[in-house]
C-alpha cells in the first residue's frame, strides 16, 4: 500500500435553498496520494478543492464514490478516529481553530483528544512547538500572536497527533507576506521529515514548490501532474481565470515572441539561473 | 488597545495563594461565603477580617484593585444599607416625615452592608488570583462526580474555556464591525437612550453572524482534532494536590471551626 489516500469516483453534492437541483462542488474526481508525497491542490473559490480537503478528513461524507485514507474508507464510523489521526487537518483562519487560551494547552489539545497519557503528551507537546519554533511562546495566549505564529501552533496542534498526512486548506490565504513564508517554511520542513503533505492554496508560487500540482475547476481534476508539467499548459490555467507562476507567464509571454526557452522553467530561481547561463 | 485586555480579572503573580489548586481555592470560597452567613454579630466578623487580611497580604493583590472590584456593586451595597435602615422596625432614632431610622435598623444595616462588602471581596479574590483557566478545569474536577447524574460537568467546562478563548477574538471583531460602520456614517455615540439602542442594530446583526461563523469554523476544528466529547480524553496537566493544598484545607477548617464556635457563642464568656 503505497498510497496515502484513495479517492475512488468522489461525487460530494449539496442542496442549496435558490435551486433546485443539487450544487456538484466534487464531480466525479479519482485521485491517489503517494505516501511521502507532496501535493499542491490549486482552484478558484467554488472550485471543490476545500469540500475536497474535508472529505478526506471524513468531516464531510462522499454523496457517492469513496475516500480511503491508508486504507480506511471515511464512510466507516468505527475507524473515524484513526482517519482523523492520521490525516491532521489545518483551516484557513488561524483564530478561529484554536481551542484554548494557552498556547500549550492548546497544542495538548488532539492528543488528549485521543487519549495519550499526560506524560506522553507533555513531550510530543514540546517536540511539536519546538519544530514550529514556536516553544518560547508556549505559556503566551493566542491572541497575542501574530497571524503566522497562529497557524504555526495550529500545525503544532496537528503534529502533536503524530499524524502520517497533514491536508492545509489554505493555510496562507490570511497572512502576511512574512508569516506566509514562516508557514510555507515548516510545510516543507513536515515534508522532509516524511508526512504527506496536501496543500490547498491559491497560490502558485506555493504551489511550483511541491512534487505534484492539481489544478479544480467546478469540481473537476483540471490538470494533474508535476508542476513542470502542469504550469507547460500556461494557456489552459489562464484560460480559467488562475493566475500562473510569475516565471511560467515570462516564459510563457517569451516563447510567444519567439524566444526559445525552456518551458520546464517554472520558478523565479530557476529563471534567474537561466538567464544568467545565458549571459555567461 | 483590545490585544492587552486581562481575561476576566486576574491580577497575575506568583504567590503562595497563587500557586494553590484551584479546587481548593473554591472550595475555600464556598466556605468562606457560607461562614459570612453564620456570623450573627460584629464580633464574628473578627475572624473573617484577619483571614481576609492575611490572604490578601499572602497573595500580593494591591488592596486597591480589590475595592476597584467593589464599583460596579456599589449601587447595591447602598440599597440593602438603605432598605435595611428604614425598614427594620424599633426604637426610633431620628424621623424625617414618614420614614423613621431605629436604633435596630441602622445596627442591621451596617451589619448587612458589611456581609455584603465582605462577600464581594472574597469571592472576587477567587478570580484575582486564580487563572480562568485553572478556574474552569477546577469547576470541571469538581463537577465531576455528578456527572453520574447527568451533570454534563466537561461540556461545562469545555464552554467556558472556550468563551475565554473567544472573548478577545470578539472584542477584535466587533472593534472592526464597529470602525466599518463609522466610516460609513454608523453613529454609536449621540442621540438619546433610544437611538443609541437603535444605532446598535448595525453592530449587533453583523457580530452575531460572525459569532455564528466563528463557532462553526472552530467546532469543525474540533472534530477534525478528533474531540468528542469528555469520555476519552486525558489531560495534560492533571491537577495534583500537593503539601500547601493540604495546608490550606486545615485552615480552612481552623476558620470554619472558629467561625462556627463563635456564632454558637462559645467565646461569649471572653468577649
Amino acid at each position: 500500500m503505497n498510497n496515502m489516500i484513495r479517492i475512488d469516483d468522489l461525487v460530494f453534492e449539496y442542496k442549496r435553498e435558490d435551486q433546485l437541483e443539487p450544487v456538484h462542488a466534487v464531480n466525479h474526481v479519482s485521485l491517489e496520494i503517494e505516501r511521502g508525497s507532496f501535493t499542491a491542490i490549486i482552484g478558484k473559490n467554488g472550485s471543490g478543492k476545500s469540500t475536497l480537503a474535508k472529505n478526506i478528513n471524513a468531516l464531510l461524507l462522499p454523496s457517492s464514490g469513496a475516500v480511503y485514507v491508508k486504507g480506511f474508507n471515511t464512510a466507516d464510523e468505527d475507524k473515524l478516529w484513526d482517519i482523523r489521526q492520521t490525516a491532521g487537518m489545518v483551516f484557513q483562519n488561524p483564530d478561529n481553530q484554536l481551542v484554548s487560551s494557552i498556547v500549550e494547552d492548546d497544542v495538548a489539545f488532539g492528543p488528549e483528544n485521543l487519549g495519550v497519557e499526560p506524560e506522553e503528551i507533555r513531550k510530543r507537546v514540546d517536540d511539536s512547538l519546538y519544530s514550529v519554533n514556536m516553544y518560547e511562546e508556549r505559556k503566551k495566549a493566542p491572541h497575542l500572536l501574530s497571524g503566522g505564529q497562529k497557524q504555526r501552533i495550529a500545525i503544532a496542534g496537528v503534529i502533536a497527533m503524530h499524524p502520517e498526512c497533514i491536508i492545509l486548506d489554505e493555510p496562507t490565504a490570511m497572512l502576511d507576506p512574512h508569516g506566509r513564508n514562516e508557514v510555507m517554511e515548516i510545510i516543507h520542513t513536515l515534508h522532509r521529515e516524511g508526512i504527506t503533505i496536501l496543500l490547498i492554496t491559491h497560490f502558485m508560487e506555493e504551489a511550483a514548490k511541491a512534487d505534484r500540482v492539481i489544478i479544480m475547476d467546478e469540481g473537476k481534476v483540471v490538470l494533474d501532474g508535476t508542476p513542470a508539467e502542469v504550469f507547460g499548459h500556461a494557456e489552459e490555467i489562464k484560460a480559467l481565470s488562475l493566475d500562473v507562476p510569475f516565471a511560467v507567464d515570462l516564459v510563457y509571454r517569451l516563447r510567444k515572441r519567439g524566444v526559445k526557452i525552456p518551458e520546464s522553467i517554472i520558478s523565479t530561481e530557476e529563471m534567474v539561473d537561466y538567464i544568467v547561463c545565458k549571459l555567461k | 488597545m483590545i490585544r492587552d485586555i486581562t481575561l476576566g480579572q486576574f491580577y497575575p503573580g506568583n504567590s503562595w495563594i497563587h500557586r494553590l489548586d484551584a479546587r481548593i481555592k473554591i472550595i475555600w470560597t464556598f466556605v468562606y461565603i457560607i461562614s459570612l452567613f453564620l456570623i450573627q454579630s460584629f464580633w464574628g466578623y473578627i475572624p473573617v477580617l484577619v483571614t481576609l487580611g492575611l490572604i490578601i497580604g499572602v497573595s500580593g493583590v494591591p488592596l486597591k484593585f480589590i475595592l476597584k472590584g467593589l464599583k460596579p456593586i456599589f449601587l447595591i451595597i447602598v440599597f440593602t444599607f438603605t432598605v435595611n435602615m428604614f425598614m427594620t422596625k424599633g426604637t426610633p432614632l431620628i424621623e424625617i416625615g414618614f420614614l423613621t431610622i431605629t436604633e435596630e435598623g441602622l445596627y442591621n444595616a451596617a451589619f448587612m452592608g458589611t456581609r455584603l462588602v465582605l462577600l464581594i471581596i472574597g469571592s472576587s479574590l477567587l478570580t484575582l488570583v486564580t487563572k480562568p483557566i485553572n478556574l474552569t478545569d477546577g469547576i470541571e474536577k469538581l463537577l465531576s462526580p455528578w456527572q453520574k447524574l447527568g451533570l454534563p460537568a466537561h461540556e461545562l467546562a469545555m464552554m467556558m474555556t472556550i468563551a475565554l478563548r473567544f472573548i478577545p477574538t470578539l472584542l477584535e471583531e466587533t472593534d472592526k464591525i464597529m470602525k466599518a460602520q463609522m466610516a460609513r456614517g454608523a453613529d454609536f455615540e449621540s442621540g438619546n437612550i433610544l437611538n443609541r439602542a437603535k444605532s446598535l442594530i448595525p453592530l449587533l446583526v453583523p457580530l452575531f453572524i460572525s459569532a455564528f461563523r466563528i463557532a462553526q469554523d472552530l467546532a469543525m476544528a474540533m472534530e477534525a482534532r478528533c474531540y468528542r466529547g469528555g469520555s476519552h480524553r486525558t489531560r495534560m496537566n492533571g491537577m495534583k494536590l500537593k503539601k500547601k493544598d493540604g495546608a490550606a484545607v486545615i485552615l480552612m477548617l481552623l476558620y470554619l471551626a472558629v467561625v462556627i464556635s463563635q456564632a454558637q457563642g462559645l467565646f461569649g464568656r471572653f468577649i
